[in-house]
């Protein structure tokens, strides 16, 4: 491999693959896309082992403007395992819903692109490049039922709340190009570690933070994510749950860690009070909801809030475990999606807690499997859940942040009540009219098998997969 | 031997996955994924064991665990010649157990829940005799208590086994509670909880804690090897069905307490003192047991009460320093218990299920192999040569005799002949004399199927057989040597007094002894079954009454418990914490409801929002 | 020669004014032409500033918005049309069927 290319080898290939992808859809068979699917999946898994086999290098391409490390590999297979897991659940889901078209497919490649670029880009312009790249793709995934009004509904609100962030971002962009001089991370941070940060800076860098925010859906930037989860096709509420949120990560960590080290204790700061509010606001409202897939959505705001708490911990430990926690949330929210997705209720998707009324008794595997998803974002042994908890908490408390644990764990009760409330409903509670049937489905059960393998193996041996991450955040300390 | 030393308790571990998964549907089949796992773990417990006694030893790591700052653990397994025995017996005494579940459990309604648990108790079994640290000791430990308890309320329909399950947790949960903080406490003292750096830093622990660490631990093997005072639990656990009785809480688990002090011995022998209670309670437990098992009706109960007394010989054993022959009895123990369980459940099962010895007489003619190798599983628990039982047995009152104080030996020395007389009223009791069971039980009595009844032929031939290494020769017995890589072969001592031979012939005239009076009390004269289990004067009450040990703890923790905790729950629970929780609960709902107002739905609010959220974050990073 | 700051206040001005179109109007198409006058004003800053530093780079940055900026049109009008379509309507208020 010519070394000027080994840096975006992976996101080469999966670019490759949504090109090949665009042309195949051209070509017979015309009735059926769910080829595609498979080769987009082909491509993925391609990607996944391209990363394996760079792991460990380190290099530069294109000016310095993408790097290849330890911590845009890990990202990468974060990604690359969100998308095939995603790509899986789509192939019948859109089958099913009438949404499948070779177009779904190279949407799902084109924002795994600019997912994966936004981990390996060193450069605020190549950032935010990437960054829309991602948003433009999920932007029409979110619409795809398209003749659904709240499939319009929440293509629209991700779009003009997505761009006014985006808009937000840019000018950070501008305005730290005007304090420093560069975009290039490396040189602005030189440029803010000569002098003392002036205002130019730390107004950049806020509104940075609101782009980010977004993304990563914190609050107050989180009140998209509901709306959109509930009305876009759930594979694609996985893919945003899990994929360009932790992109986002990716992007912000590299941003705040190499780059912003000068005002650490000032993000530090804010950000202690943003994991807070994130977190209890997520937690708090996902109590009030009786669809599944919003419950899912506020959660997953929560979960920001948790993985925040790392980022303010920082050091290996802390960056160490928002690396380990992200994989972990990306298995488990994944399959939550995955059981929802297959599960449906007189020709609907069963997306009401009413739904899950004596799931147990109807389909016991499927509803087990829920149930271990579920038990895994409440943080219990003997899943991953508990150990990525287990390591974000305890970066806290080992950065002195002792309160912010405190309410962190606190969070964690609260968020018991409604994931076990979902238990309840599929142990103990009767169904009542129609039944929930579940989809047979092979590529489904594969890829809820994978994740629940992720959510037991990350569980009971996190150790390994924890050392990786803290040798992956290892560069962005130095 | 990496590769396959994992594999042991992989197979029983699928096997629990398989059954668990997809019992409803294998349901009646389930012996078939059962008994294959428990066969294959079985044989390549053998090839590590020759590879043991071929020398070789393993020590590693299958993946590291916890870490938690400067606190790190690995899943370790430690292979040596004493996990090398106790392999070996869990999973072949498991395995022939598993085959005669076949039998025994045909037709329960919980057939593949049955196999579920006793191949997951297998697994963890196997994880506790392989573990190579405390940690991991300490999780499997708990994991079998959890076997156990499900599995002595496995017909938790049933009132009396629910609450023996009930019982059995807590009262192990007693002793495990100080096992737990031994672990803590040692490693704040050494640092480390790894079997080979602890006993090799043994040294740098003053004595006083030694006995503090060394007692706490011993509390768990207490709660979970039934010795004084935590083992009411024991005869009570024999709701359970008989094969787990045998498995269980005869010949592995129940000996899992021995196998933690003999495998950390080096700790007790730093304290000294702790050795030293820990001989006392097994002498003071064997004598203990053995008397009550004299006067208890139930077949199984008499079982339990001589798993109790002989659990104490093995603890006599080690608390002297003889941890190769303690060892070694724990092994034939394993062998001649779960004979006699499995007999006995061959008994209860021709008999629709019926356990007490009054309603038993004059099976013999009706089963022959089950009263043939009854009898051999009798002679070996009563210790007469050349059964098994007799080797170990008096490698244990010689020993005994030899290193420890006199009084001890005595009381080893009278439980033998109590032994021999419990166990023998049993045999006469339930196979000979004339059937006392009423007519229509009486003709429906038939020997059991081949599936139970070979199980039975292995065990009796291996009671048989197994003394062999256990005898004594010029170089000391083989066992002994054997595991001499982990417990040094005791030097020579002599105080002088009675010599190895004439040891020898007063343990097998006292087992004779027994022998004979139970042959003269229930031979001699026709046995009248109403005369049976009911008191004939205070001491016999008393026994029969098991010391009324159950009562005494009725009365001292559990009423007043149970009072204090009336209180608690009408009084604190109801009035305080009720209150404050569901306040607290109303108090986020209401939160929950208002703030999901915020989310009107409108993308003006939440552009509003978004700006809100860059004005505060912008002016909060220049007002820093 | 206009001094640079003058630039900048301008192009902080725009950006001001993008932020409460986004605010004030319902119309999508006005919104969406609000969010690219922020990206504008973004735009005239980095000029302004890189003319101040007297390097080309700003410039090329500036490109690279214009085209994210144009892909987002093809986007965002797509969406609208597709909306357009069922509803016949054009008001952002009417998008709050999924709220709470």
């Amino acid at each position: 491999m010519d070394a000027a290319v080994r840096p975006v080898a992976p996101l080469l290939v999966v670019a490759g693959t949504a090109f090949l992808l665009l042309v195949l859809d051209l070509l017979p068979p015309r009735g059926t896309k769910r080829h595609l699917g498979v080769v987009a999946l082909a491509g993925v898994v391609a990607a996944l082992l391209v990363t394996v086999v760079l792991w460990g290098r380190e290099a530069r391409a294109f000016s310095g403007m993408v790097v290849l490390d330890g911590f845009a590999l890990f990202f990468d297979v974060v990604i690359c395992y969100a998308a095939a897991l995603v790509l899986l659940l789509s192939m019948d889901y859109c089958g099913r819903h009438g949404i499948e078209s070779g177009e779904y497919y190279v949407l799902v490649l084109f924002s795994t692109l600019g997912m994966m670029l936004m981990a390996h880009a060193a450069d605020l312009i190549l950032i935010f490049l990437a960054l829309e790249l991602m948003s433009l793709s999920l932007y029409v995934l979110a619409g795809f039922f398209r003749w659904r009004l709240t499939g319009g509904e929440s293509a629209m609100k991700y779009f003009l709340l997505g761009a006014f962030a985006s808009g937000f971002f840019v000018y950070g962009v501008a305005l730290i190009y005007g304090a420093t001089g560069s975009t290039a991370l490396e040189r602005i941070a030189a440029a803010a570690g000569a002098r003392p940060p002036g205002p130019l800076l730390v107004v950049g860098l806020g509104l940075l933070l609101v782009g980010f925010g977004f993304k990563i859906s914190s609050v107050p930037f989180h009140m998209w994510a509901p709306d959109v989860y509930e009305g876009a096709p759930t594979s694609v509420a996985a893919l945003i749950a899990t994929g360009s949120k932790a992109a986002g990560f990716a992007a912000l960590l590299r941003v705040l860690l190499s780059t912003f080290k000068v005002v650490q204790p000032d993000w530090t700061a804010l950000l202690w009070g943003v994991a807070v509010l994130t977190m209890t606001v997520g937690n708090v409202v996902a109590i009030a909801q009786s669809n599944v897939k919003r419950m899912l959505a506020y959660s997953s705001v929560a979960h920001v809030g948790y993985v925040l708490v790392g980022v303010v911990a920082g050091g290996a430990l802390g960056a160490g475990g928002v690396l380990f926690y992200l994989l972990v949330y990306t298995f488990t929210t994944v399959g939550a999606f995955g059981v929802i997705l297959l599960l449906e209720r007189g020709r609907q998707e069963a997306v009401n807690l009413d739904d899950y009324g004596g799931l147990a008794e109807s389909h016991p595997v499927l509803a087990l499997v829920l149930a271990l998803f579920l038990l895994s974002l409440t943080g219990m042994p003997p899943t991953a859940g508990f150990a990525g908890k287990f390591y974000l908490f305890g970066a806290a408390v080992r950065s002195g942040y002792i309160w912010l644990a405190v309410i962190a764990v606190l969070n964690s009760a609260v968020a018991a009540y409604y994931y076990l409330r979902v238990i309840v409903y599929m142990y103990m509670r009767d169904r009542e009219g129609v039944p929930t049937g579940a989809v047979p489905s092979f590529a489904g059960r594969l890829a809820l098998g994978i994740a629940l393998w992720g959510v037991l193996q990350l569980g009971v041996m996190p150790a390994p997969v924890l050392n990786l991450a803290q040798a992956a955040v290892a560069p962005l300390l130095r | 031997m990496s590769n396959i030393v994992w594999l042991i308790p992989l197979f029983p571990l699928l096997g629990t996955l398989l059954n668990a998964l997809f019992g409803r549907w294998i349901d009646r089949k389930a012996h078939w994924v059962a008994v294959p796992a428990l066969g294959c773990s079985f044989l390549l417990s053998c090839a590590v064991f020759l590879k043991v006694w071929q020398g070789e030893t393993f020590t590693g790591d299958l993946f590291p665990w916890i870490q938690a700052g400067s606190f790190r653990t690995s899943v370790t397994a430690l292979v040596d010649p004493l996990s090398a025995v106790m392999l070996l017996v869990v999973t072949g005494v498991g395995f022939l157990i598993h085959v005669y579940s076949v039998g025994y459990m045909h037709g329960d309604p919980g057939y593949a829940r049955f196999f579920t648990y006793l191949n997951f108790f297998v697994f963890s079994m196997v994880m506790l005799v392989l573990a190579g640290n405390f940690l991991v000791l300490y999780v499997f430990w708990e994991a079998v208590g959890l076997c156990s308890y499900l599995l002595i309320g496995f017909w938790y329909t049933r009132r009396s086994a629910a609450d023996a399950g009930k019982k059995a947790f807590i009262v192990n949960r007693v002793g495990d509670f100080g096992f737990g903080l031994g672990v803590m406490y040692l490693w704040v003292a050494l640092g480390t909880l790894d079997y080979g750096e602890v006993f090799a830093r043994i040294g740098a622990l003053s004595p006083t804690t030694a006995t503090v660490i060394a007692l706490l631990l011993f509390m768990g093997a207490c709660g979970k090897s039934a010795q004084l005072p935590l083992h009411t639990w024991l005869p009570d656990a024999m709701e359970g069905p008989t094969p787990v009785s045998a498995l269980i809480h005869a010949a592995t688990m129940v000996t899992a307490g021995v196998y933690m002090v003999a495998r950390s011995h080096a700790l007790f022998e730093r304290s000294g003192v702790a050795l030293d209670v820990v001989a006392w309670v097994g002498g003071i437990t064997a004598l203990f047991a053995a008397t009550i098992a004299l006067a208890q009706t139930d077949i199984k109960r008499v079982l339990a009460y001589s798993t109790i007394s002989q659990l104490g010989y093995m603890f006599a054993g080690v608390g002297v320093g003889a941890y190769a022959a303690a060892i070694f009895h724990l092994v034939t123990h394993a062998f001649f218990k779960a004979l006699l369980f499995l007999g006995a459940g061959s008994v209860i099962h021709a008999q629709a299920g019926e356990q007490d010895l009054r309603k038993m007489g004059g099976l013999a003619p009706r089963m022959m192999a089950t009263t043939v190798t009854f009898l051999v599983g009798a002679a070996g628990l009563a210790g007469l040569p050349p059964f098994a039982g007799f080797f170990s047995k008096d490698e244990i009152l010689a020993s005994s005799y030899h290193r420890g104080p006199l009084a001890l030996w005595a009381l080893l020395l009278i439980g033998a002949f109590l032994t021999a007389v419990y166990v023998f009223r049993v045999v006469f009791l339930a196979f000979f004399g004339a059937p006392r069971m009423p007519k229509e039980v009486a003709q429906h009595v038939h020997e059991s199927p081949l599936v139970m009844t070979v199980p039975l032929g292995v065990l009796a031939l291996l009671t048989a057989v197994a003394g062999a290494v256990g005898i004594p020769s010029a170089h000391g017995m083989a066992f002994a040597r054997f595991v001499s890589p982990v417990f040094p072969l005791p030097e020579g001592v002599d105080h002088g007094g009675l010599s190895a031979y004439a040891l020898l012939v007063l343990s097998v005239v006292a087992a004779t002894a027994g022998v004979l009076l139970a042959w003269l009390v229930y031979r001699g004269r026709p046995v009248r079954a109403e005369a049976i289990g009911r008191p004939r004067n205070r001491l016999h009450a008393l026994v029969l009454n098991k010391y009324y040990v159950d009562e005494l703890y009725d009365a001292v923790f559990v009423r007043p418990t149970l009072r204090a905790a009336g209180f608690c729950a009408r009084t604190l629970d109801l009035g305080v914490v009720d209150g404050a929780v569901n306040g607290v609960g109303r108090l986020v709902v209401g939160w929950a409801r208002s703030m999901r107002a915020l989310q009107t739905g409108y993308v003006m609010n939440y552009a509003m929002a978004t700006l809100a959220g860059a004005v505060a974050i912008v002016g909060f990073l220049l007002w820093r | 020669m206009v001094p640079e700051a003058y630039y900048t206040g301008l192009s902080a001005v725009l950006f001001a004014i993008g932020v409460v179109g986004v605010l004030v109007r319902r119309n999508p198409l006005v919104i969406f032409m609000s969010i690219e006058l922020m990206l504008n004003a973004a735009n005239l800053a980095l000029v302004a500033f890189g003319s101040g530093l007297a390097t080309a780079e700003a410039q090329v940055l500036v490109f690279f918005v214009m085209t994210v900026a144009a892909a987002e049109v093809a986007v965002g009008l797509a969406i609208i049309v597709a909306i357009f379509r069922l509803r016949r309507r054009l008001s952002v208020d009417d998008l709050s069927l999924m709220r709470w």
